[in-house]
């Protein structure tokens, strides 16, 4: 089966500044990967690249099949990136941010209720404009748009920040399910107990550069109700 | 791409009827701007109705800049630039639904403020096709090239003073094409106002040209 994300040697800028320097990394169709490192490794530049946001001026780096260094506009709409910002419109109400994500990603809009009510946003908040919500509420309505956009590719960065408990239990409960549709999630996450717990497979990034990987926990795993990684080499990155 | 175009309008302008910047803060600005021109004319009735036309126009370029500001400091807060690219959304789709709505704002100032230069200033309206063609061409020029300078200023972090500077010069052919017309259009000058359309629909032509093929690149680099 061909790896949801394949990169080799993938190199990317900022400026003139190598924010990824060399990263190889293969994720499989329906597998959770942990990103882990410092603040500054290069884990959100990581899930950027892999977003189509990043151009990556040299090695290899094929997502869903599509070529990054050719064309990364191609791969954007069979992906989501949950970010640090929540790219909502302060001034358009839950139901509006929301709908319009879904419609401008060709996605269908019938998903966006659903959504809205499984991430709790019921009652007068659809009709909330974003800049009265606090900021764990608009973290929900991100991942509502995610939920209702349901792409391909799930790329999760620092997903549980902001939420309180009851909503990063329903997270972890939202990530497996999407797995369970055949979705594939790569998550960057300071949230190690959480995390570890979700992965299948955990990755370590520093300075820009991927080290070998780590199998989760036959223990983690399981709960995870992830595959184990039995040979890391064949998902491993170099 | 007009799938795409129609879902940013509807988005931009969604936007601005909540927030309603346009009615509460750019149309009362560009009335000030109207009265202090007034002020400067020392009420002079002979001298507004004969400058009127390019006053009108200049508190348009001024209200352009800040409806081209406001629509690209929309997409720079919290990541929605990103959302944006990541949606998939046609770059030329962006373009003109953001030009429509920019557009579509001047419209209403532009009838505001038409209002005011006939009571402050004592215009009339001779020709009013020609003043409506006028403000149709003219109007989508500064939509046009205000979209594909609010996009090349907008990743900078001078953008709020640079874009003036950018901008300004680059209208002037609409301010002196839009201004002619509605001299012609009230009676004031010699000469047929509608050759100066021509000018005024070459500029609109270039700049929505330019804006659907560039702003998918523009954006990428912003």
């Amino acid at each position: 089966m061909d790896p949801v994300i394949r990169l080799r040697s993938a190199v990317a800028l900022v400026g003139r500044f190598p924010v990824l320097a060399g990263v190889d990394l293969d994720v499989s169709p329906a597998e959770i990967v942990l990103l882990q490192g410092a603040n500054g490794a290069g884990k959100t530049s990581i899930l950027r690249a892999c977003a189509g946001l990043l151009r990556v001026v040299a090695g290899e780096a094929y997502v869903l099949g599509v070529d990054l260094t050719i064309d990364a506009r191609a791969v954007r709409r069979r992906v989501g990136l949950l970010g640090h910002a929540t790219a909502l419109y302060d001034d358009l109400t839950v139901v509006d941010n929301v709908t319009f994500a879904v419609r401008a990603s060709g996605a269908d809009r019938a998903g966006v209720a659903p959504a809205l009510a499984h991430l709790g946003l019921t009652g007068r908040l659809p009709q909330t404009r974003v800049a009265a919500l606090s900021a764990g509420q608009r973290r929900r309505v991100a991942l509502a748009t995610l939920v209702a956009r349901d792409p391909e590719l799930w790329l999760l960065d620092e997903p549980h920040a902001g939420l309180d408990a009851e909503h990063r239990d329903l997270l972890d409960e939202l990530i497996l399910a999407a797995v369970g549709r055949g979705r594939t999630v790569v998550l960057a996450s300071h949230e190690r107990h959480r995390a570890h717990a979700l992965a299948g497979r955990i990755v370590t990034v520093a300075g820009g550069a991927t080290a070998p990987a780590v199998p989760a926990t036959p223990g983690d795993t399981a709960s995870a109700g992830s595959p184990v990684v039995a040979d890391p080499e064949a998902t491993s990155v170099a | 791409m007009w799938r795409d175009a129609l879902l940013v309008a509807g988005k931009d302008l969604r936007v601005e009827a909540r927030s309603r910047v346009t009615t509460n803060q750019v149309a009362p600005y560009a009335l000030v701007v109207l009265l202090l021109f007034g002020f400067a004319f020392n009420q002079d009735r002979y001298v507004l109705t004969h400058v009127g036309p390019g006053l009108f126009w200049i508190a348009v370029l001024l209200c352009a800049l800040l409806a081209v500001q406001r629509s690209f400091s929309l997409e720079s807060a919290d990541g929605a630039r990103d959302g944006l690219r990541l949606s998939g959304l046609d770059g030329g789709g962006i373009f003109l639904g953001k030009a429509m709505a920019i557009a579509a704002q001047l419209a209403v100032l532009e009838v505001i403020l038409a209002l005011g230069v006939v009571v402050l200033f004592g215009t009339r309206m001779a020709d009013p096709l020609l003043l409506v063609v006028t403000c149709a061409l003219a109007t989508a020029g500064l939509a046009a090239a205000g979209t594909v300078y609010g996009v090349m200023a907008a990743g900078l972090r001078v953008r709020e003073t640079l874009l003036p500077l950018l901008l300004l010069p680059v209208l002037a052919p609409v301010l002196l094409g839009a201004t002619q017309a509605w001299l012609a259009a009230i009676g004031l000058a010699t000469g047929s106002g509608w050759r100066w359309l021509t000018l005024l629909a070459a500029f609109a032509a270039i700049y929505l040209t330019l804006g659907v093929l560039a702003f998918g690149t523009l954006l990428e680099e912003a």
